[in-house]
């Protein structure tokens, strides 16, 4: 009885920032006209006002006003058809053939407001939002494991093991997992750490955490690379979905519920936080190989540009984005990398609850590699009649060749 | 219990080699963002 209302108590907390009312700003479409026939056309305080709002404006009136294009006209002098302000629109919004000393389109790049943008979504939703993903995870399965308590093995334990993951497997996993723990880690310092850190631990105290975990971010994120590479290289093959999936899914794969589903070596549940972990954490590495090499690995606009191709950009609701800066890429490979990063940790939290306190047995194959046949029997059925039938396989072939010859 | 002291052993190995790899590669930040007559040293 207790432990139901610690589970409900637990999910009320949870669903309370859900209560509170967001603001919602009032824009779009039937925002109205603004009036700029007092100013001959030209930016009005409404304009300043809405944009400081941050409601979505056209400001095609000032991006576009950048003069003509009769620079060979005689007597216009050296801007030919611009005028001062024209000249500083164009820089404004990157429309204005700039040359450099570097050389490179990023020293092109004078203003832009895609940093601003970013700094405030960086500072805003995504730490609320990654907050909670976490937080929420972590509550819905302590009120998960609340109600449902520790899934047993059933019946008495055999006595007899079964090899479930070799070595090198184990290490694989062990290669990834623990190295995403610490750029985890790092990574959430690095985001929270001004604003929450610092006024607990003090300026100078983060400033040299942060350093340091820039550091260890930075280098330990080859160590998750090469463990992802090791992990799909090894279970890929069996993690290719089947008919037994569907079984496993239908009956919740007696995590819901008293069922033992039949599964091979990975069942459906496994299997989505495989493809989860390849997915997301590709998406990290890439995205974290731009950031690992500033300006030299820029990539976003062209994945946009084909994401717009395949009608993708519309159905995710996001904004054509063709004329994006290196800078406004780099903003753009953080914002990927951090969301993947949360979504990645929520997946992985349930995983880990999962395969340490929320089933009993199942740390054994990623501790010493080896599960007692009740458990394997009971989890993944299918997989161990294919271990037994390959050993007595070897068995029998092995008897005759023991066998001293009648010669 | 080995294994995830390996994999363990294994991830600092990895980041102290890739950090003086890429170090000595010209790969640091200094490096990357600094002009030839910039003296870093």
């Amino acid at each position: 009885m207790l432990r139901h209302f610690m589970a409900l108590l637990t999910l009320l907390l949870l669903s309370a920032p859900g209560l509170v009312p967001v603001a919602a700003h009032a824009q779009g479409a039937d925002t109205p006209a603004i009036d700029r026939s007092a100013t001959g056309g030209a930016q009005t305080l409404e304009d300043i006002m809405r944009r400081q709002r941050g409601e979505t404006i056209d400001d095609s009136f000032r991006s576009d006003n950048i003069g003509g294009n009769a620079v060979m006209a005689p007597g216009l002098g050296p801007l030919g058809g611009a005028s001062d302000p024209e000249l500083w629109r164009a820089l404004r919004y990157n429309k204005a053939d700039v040359t450099v000393s570097t050389g490179d389109d990023v020293g092109k790049v004078l203003m832009t407001d895609g940093g601003l943008k970013w700094l405030t979504w960086r500072e805003g939703r995504l730490q609320i939002w990654g907050f909670w993903m976490v937080v929420g995870t972590a509550g819905g399965l302590l009120a998960f494991f609340l109600l449902r308590g520790r899934i047993r093995i059933d019946g008495e334990l055999t006595g007899r093991t079964v090899t479930r993951f070799k070595a090198i497997e184990r290490f694989g996993h062990w290669l990834l997992g623990i190295s995403f723990l610490v750029l985890g880690a790092t990574g959430l310092f690095v985001l929270f750490g001004r604003k929450y850190l610092a006024p607990v631990l003090g300026k100078e105290f983060n400033a040299n955490l942060l350093a340091f975990s820039k550091v260890v971010h930075n280098n330990v994120a080859w160590a998750f690379m090469l463990g992802l590479i090791m992990v799909f290289v090894m279970w890929v093959v069996h993690n290719i979905p089947n008919r037994s999936d569907i079984t496993w899914l239908r009956q919740y794969g007696g995590i819901i519920g008293s069922a033992h589903p039949p599964a091979k070596k990975f069942n459906a549940g496994q299997k989505m936080i495989f493809w989860s972990v390849v997915i997301f954490g590709a998406v990290i590495s890439i995205t974290g190989l731009s950031l690992l090499f500033p300006y030299r690995f820029v990539f976003l606009a062209d994945v946009y540009a084909l994401m717009n191709d395949w009608g993708l950009m519309a159905l995710v609701g996001l904004e054509e984005r063709f004329d994006m800066t290196a800078q406004e890429q780099m903003q753009m490979a953080q914002a990927w990398h951090a969301m993947a990063a949360f979504i990645l940790m929520m997946i992985v939290t349930a995983h880990v609850y999962i395969g340490s306190i929320g089933m009993e047995g199942a740390f054994d194959a990623m501790g010493t590699g080896e599960v007692d046949e009740a458990w394997a029997h009971q989890h993944h059925s299918i997989w161990l009649d294919e271990v037994k039938a390959a050993e007595a396989g070897k068995t029998g072939e092995a008897k005759p060749s023991d066998a001293t010859p009648a010669e | 219990m080995k294994t995830i002291f390996a994999g363990f052993a294994a991830m600092i190995v990895i980041a102290l080699g890739a950090g003086y790899a890429l170090d000595r590669a010209g790969f640091s930040t200094a490096e990357q963002s600094a002009g030839e007559n910039v003296r870093l040293d």
